[in-house]
Parts: structure tokens; sequence; C-alpha cells
């Protein structure tokens, strides 16, 4: 479990059996995209991250620190689940959830927060910034921020804090300062502005915290490292309980981290399919979605080249998305090499068709999933009908649903 | 010799620091632009820096993300911005004139499109905010073939070993950013400045221009005595956005604000107030 600790490169060679995928080269590239395009000031801040990051990863006190925290903190390994009802349902493939809903704090997140504080406390950083969209993220920061004893402040884009409320009071509960943001579209993109404005400002005693695989290296492999526990574990409990592989791997992309999580140890896998699961919004004909991806081209915005939601000006367009944390015109660079070298596939799903992934998983597994990733419980429910039942699909149920309650509720024409 | 060069090195000829103003273009409409850059070069600007419009200004404090915004509601895309230049260049073909912005809309444009045109419009450099010189090298390679220079920045955190890999590949000028912070942010401190801007020369063979924090006369001519240019931007953009609702008014009320930079920077030169004539 979690990162070999003789090995300082040991996460870059993980992702398979005699892989010879080796992402991203020393500059932070995989193919055309991430490398580094921030303002000077952050350049020397970055390369001293790397060369701490490094240094933790070769030592195996900050690994077994790590691992820990991950056991006994957050209550890891997180189970892996056979949903038999919901796969007898649908008639095709068997599903798995992989139950990051059960982390503390209820998602993948804390997974990264973790590993990015111990490195903060390392590098002798009092203070902790970071950007949130549906506010798991800030609540994951805020979580370890408090356990630490570090100073913490969030920004949250105001549209997210008024549609996120539950989330925004469990932040201030423990102690972080939450800023609402009330620049550009005022979501997940505004407040990673805001929190590089700041950065740059304190670089000296502050550490900021990048909530998924994106912004400038080495946060894209940093947080994909910190993650990618998911796919270790879950690579090994589906080996575990079916004797083989999955057929296919799904999850939600919203900057990518928990689809980055699981598939990178699978990416030497190639028999394994892998999925991203982008938001469409109102539906991909609307304009109105949250698709990079499918419906993107490639630019450059916090800090690395990616496929990006742009007007022909190169002006970063506003998104929609029901989920606030998949409601961003980015994605992380290393899901667009995935994407161009065709080893993963990338699809989109509604608003609609997230609510009805929603509904279904809670009223046949008894489990309430996040609005996030209901979208990939709404893609794997479309695949495992073209599937055979001896075949197998490891769904990434990435968070818990509690924290969209009024989403939902609001969406049935009820407030609570 | 470009006209960057053949302008520092008339200043340095006279024993002038140059005045360096930045103006968001098209704030707060686009009529006012080509206007306001005649103004300030007979106001005392030597050169001027035309702030691109990009919907993420990640560098930037509130006041230039408002005119940003002022801008982009009128629709300001880069090309607009050529078009401007190229208006202005009717009349002056001596201002050197600087484009400062993000990446993205010259990734859009395509960097070779970007360079031809920007070479044809008589644009004369450009200062790419996110762009380090370890993703700069093709850009400055097909910039450099339209005759234009890429201003490279340089910030308080930048080392010795920054600093020369910088020297590689800097033309025009360098640009030191006073403060860790965006623009608008605190008040600068002088003689760190003085500290930071003799490693520079220690290193760089090229004018060295001093942004972020110059507020007024006296912020102006501080950094005059240590600097090749002065770099004013939040100063003027927060008086241009007081006066957003009578933009008739912003050259003039803009060329007076500089014409008191221009003062205080000619007192610290020593060519006194007024004694040469431009
Ligand atoms: C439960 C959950 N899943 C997914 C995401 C999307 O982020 P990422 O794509 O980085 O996993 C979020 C973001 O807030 C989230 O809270």
């Amino acid at each position: 479990m979690a990162i070999h600790a003789d090995n300082s490169h040991a996460s870059r060679m993980e992702p398979g059996r005699e892989s010879a995928y080796d992402m991203p080269d020393a500059n932070g590239h995989f193919g055309p995209y991430g490398g580094m395009f921030v303002a000077e000031t952050l350049m020397y801040p970055l390369e001293e991250l790397l060369k701490a990051y490094e240094g933790c990863m070769a030592d195996p006190l900050f690994q077994s620190e790590l691992d820990a925290d991950l056991r006994d903190y957050v209550g890891r390994p997180s189970p892996l689940y056979h949903a038999e009802r919901w796969s007898r349902e649908v008639g095709g493939a068997q599903i798995y959830l992989k139950r990051e809903d059960l982390n503390h704090t209820g998602a993948h997140k804390v997974n990264n927060t973790i590993g990015q504080a111990l490195l903060a406390k390392r590098m002798g950083k009092t203070r902790i910034i970071a950007e949130t969209g549906a506010g798991q993220h800030g609540v994951a920061t805020a979580t370890v921020a408090a356990r630490l004893g570090l100073e913490c402040v969030v920004y949250m884009g105001e549209v997210d804090v008024a549609r996120q409320e539950a989330n925004v009071y469990r932040m201030r509960l423990l102690g972080a300062q939450v800023v609402a943001v009330k620049s550009g579209s005022r979501t997940l993109k505004d407040a990673m502005n805001e929190a590089m404005r700041d950065w740059v400002t304190n670089v000296d005693n502050t550490f900021y915290i990048i909530g998924t695989v994106a912004g400038p290296h080495p946060y894209p492999m940093l947080v994909r490292d910190f993650q990618a526990v998911i796919g270790r574990e879950a690579r090994a409990q589906i080996l575990e309980r079916t004797g083989r592989l999955p057929d296919a791997l799904v999850a939600c992309v919203g900057g990518g981290s928990n689809a980055l999580g699981l598939f990178y140890p699978f990416i030497g896998d190639t028999e394994v399919a892998i999925y991203g699961v982008e938001a469409a919004g109102d539906g991909l004909e609307t304009g109105r979605h949250a698709a990079p991806l499918t419906a993107g081209r490639p630019g450059v915005l916090h800090g690395n080249r990616t496929y990006l939601m742009e007007d022909d000006n190169g002006q970063i367009m506003e998104t929609h998305s029901i989920s606030a944390g998949l409601d961003y015109p980015g994605v992380g660079p290393e899901h667009s090499w995935l994407k161009d070298s065709g080893r993963a596939t990338y699809g989109a799903v509604s608003d609609d068709e997230a609510l009805a992934a929603f509904h279904h998983l809670t009223r046949t597994e008894g489990i309430i999933p996040a609005l996030e990733s209901s979208h990939a419980l709404a893609y794997a429910h479309t695949l495992a009908a073209t599937m055979r039942p001896d075949q197998s699909i490891l769904v990434n149920l990435s968070g818990r649903g509690d924290k969209d309650m009024h989403t939902v509720a609001h969406h049935d024409g009820l407030v609570l | 010799m470009s006209r960057i060069a053949a302008r520092f090195e008339q200043l340095a000829g006279r024993g002038r620091t140059a005045l360096v103003p930045f103006v968001t273009a098209g704030d707060p409409n686009p009529e006012v632009t080509v206007p306001l850059m005649h103004a300030m070069v007979a106001a005392g600007a030597d050169l001027i820096e035309l702030g691109v419009p990009f919907s993420d200004p990640m560098a930037d404090g509130p006041v230039i993300q408002r005119a940003t915004e002022r801008a982009l509601a009128r629709g300001v895309s880069l090309t607009q911005v050529l078009e401007m230049v190229r208006a202005f260049r009717a009349q002056d073909q001596d201002t050197p004139v600087v484009l400062m912005g993000y990446l993205n809309p010259i990734e859009v444009m395509g960097y070779a499109s970007f360079s031809e045109q920007a070479g044809a419009a008589g644009v004369d450099g450009a200062l790419i905010v996110d762009l380090p010189p370890e993703e700069g090298h093709d850009l400055i390679t097909m910039m450099r073939d339209q005759g234009l220079d890429l201003v490279n920045l340089i910030a308080p955190t930048s080392t010795e070993a920054r600093i020369a890999k910088i020297g590689q590949v800097a033309s025009g000028f360098v640009y030191y950013v006073s403060i860790k912070g965006v623009t608008g942010a605190a008040h600068l401190d002088a003689s760190t400045i003085a500290d930071k801007v003799g490693e520079i020369r220690a290193q760089i063979r090229l004018p060295v221009g001093v942004g972020f924090g110059i507020k007024d006369a006296e912020t102006a001519g501080q950094v005059a005595r240590v600097a090749d240019a002065v770099i004013v931007g939040s100063a003027i953009v927060g008086r241009i956005e007081s006066l957003a609702d009578t933009p008739e008014r912003i050259p003039e009320s803009i060329a007076e604000f500089l014409g008191g930079l221009r003062a205080a920077i000619d007192v610290a030169d020593g060519v006194g107030h007024g004694s040469t004539s431009r």
C-alpha cells in the first residue's frame, strides 16, 4: 500500500507491468501538455516544491507517516463493493464500486490533502491555501490543516458558496477562512486564479494545496501520485475478488484527480479499457457544459497546457454542470495526453442523466453518491448494458452525496 | 536596430530613465486607447506597455482585473489590440510598443501567425506573464524571426541561476517585478530593489525596467535612481477607472499624471525639471 519507500521514482514505474509509460518528463510535460506556465515569481518555489517532493518520496519515514495517516485517519483501504443488485438490473457486466465515499470527509480528495499537508509540514510552511469547487477539497484541506495546526484559507467562487452551503459551514467549523471569490464566472476557475494570486503574494510561508491533477508541474504528477493509492488498492482488490483484471474502468473527470488516481496503476494493463466521464451539463449541443476533452481544444490555463473550453480569441468560457466539482473549463494535462494517445476514452454525461443515476444507485444499493460520481455511474450503466455478465467494470465512487442534498432537493422542487 | 534598443540607447546617451506607462487596451472602451497612447507620448512616455485582455488574469490585482473585465465586455480581442497598434503607428514610428498579457490568446492565434501579424502591425515586443524561459523557446524563435523581442520578467524569488537562464534568452529589456505579489499590491522597498537590480546587471547586459508598486512621483523618482525604466500600471489604470463614465477626459488626465512622474524622474536623473526638450 501507498508509495514504495525505497525508490524515488517508484510512483512513475507503478503503472504496470512491463509498462513503458513514464510521464511526465523532467520538465513536467506529457507530450505537448503540462509544463510550467506561471509567472517568474513562482518558478523557484515550484523548483523547491519538486525537490521537497522527490526527497519525501525517497524517505521511508515520510512514507510510513503517510501510510499510517491513510490507514488510521482516512480509513484506508477503502472497500471494493460488488453492486450486485444494480448489475443484475442492468443485465450486463458486473459493476464494482471503489468506495472513496467512505473516506473521512466523504470523498477521494483527502488522499491528496493528507499527502500535501505532510509535505507542507516538511517544508516548514505555516499557512495553507486551497481552491475549491464543490467544497470537498476545501473541507479535506481544512481538515488536515486543523489536525496539523496550520492556518488555512480556502478560495471558493461565490456561485459555489451559495450551492454548497453545508460544506462552507464545515470548513468554517474546522477553523478555515472561506473567501468567496467574486471575479469572472465566480466558480472553480476563478477560485484557482485567486489562490494563485495569494500564493504569489505569500509564497514565503504559504503552501498551496491544489485539489486536482492540474496546475503547473509538479502538481499534476504529485496529486496523481497521492491519489494513485485508489488504483493500487482497487487493482489488488479486484484481482483477489475475481481472479482477473476488470474489463473497464470508469471515473468522472472534473480536474481529473479521482480518475487518474484510479487509472494510473492500470495504464500498463492494456487489456483494461479506460473511460473518463465529463459533465455535459445541459447537453453538449447547448454549449452549456464542462467537457473540455470531449468538446474543447488545447490551450494554456492555470500553469499548464491542456484541453480547455475557450473561444476563438483564447478567452476561457464559462462552464455549466449541476455538480460544482466538475464545473471547470480545463482538465489535468495527463488526461489530454491519455486522450490523444488513445489509451483512455472520454465521454460526457448530462445533468439529467447524472441525476437519474444518482437516484438509481440510491434506490437499488442504498448508497447516496456525490453528483460528480453520479456522472461516472450513468456512463457505467450504459457501458455495462453493452457487455456480458462475465465481464466487469470498476467504477470510482469518488464521493458521497450528503453535500448535494440541497441541489437534488431543489431540482425536485423541494426546499430543505 | 530595433525600436526598443534604439530608444534605450538614445535615453542612455542623455542620461535619462525611461518612463513606461501600462494601460489595458480597450479600457474603458476601444476608441479611447489610440488617442490615449499619443497623449501619453506627448506627456513624456518613452515606451508603452499595452495590456491584452484575458479572461483569467492570474497575476493581476483587482484594479487591472476590472480593467480587463471592462475591455472584455467590449469584446476586445488580440486581433483588435493589433489593430490599435497599427493605428498608433500611422502617426508614431518611434515609440516602442510592448504587448503585455497571458499566453492563451497567442496560443489560440498560433505562434507564427501572432508573430507575423504583430510584426506587421508595428508591435516591438511582448511580455507574457505566464511564459517563463523554460516554456518560451518556440515562441521566442518565431518572434525573433519577425524582429520582435520577448521581454522577460525577473522576480524577487529569481535565484542567481535563474537570472542567468533568463539572460540567455532575454532581449529588448528585462522587467524586474519589484514585489512578491500581484499588480497594484504592496508598497515597494527601494533599498532591496537596488540590490536586486545590481544582481541582474552583473549577469544581463540589457536595460533593466522596474515595475509593480510604483504609485506616485515619489516612488517613480526612487526607482529612477536605480533602474533604466520606470514602469507604472495600476496607478494609471485606477485613474482611468475613475473616469470610465467620462472617457473623453481620460487622455488629458493621464497625461497630467504622467507629467508629474516625468518631472520626478528627470529630477532623479539630474537633468532637472523640463531642462531637456524631448
Ligand atoms: C466527489 C467528487 N468527485 C469528483 C470531483 C472532481 O474532481 P476530480 O476530477 O479532480 O476528481 C470532486 C470535486 O470536487 C468531488 O468532490
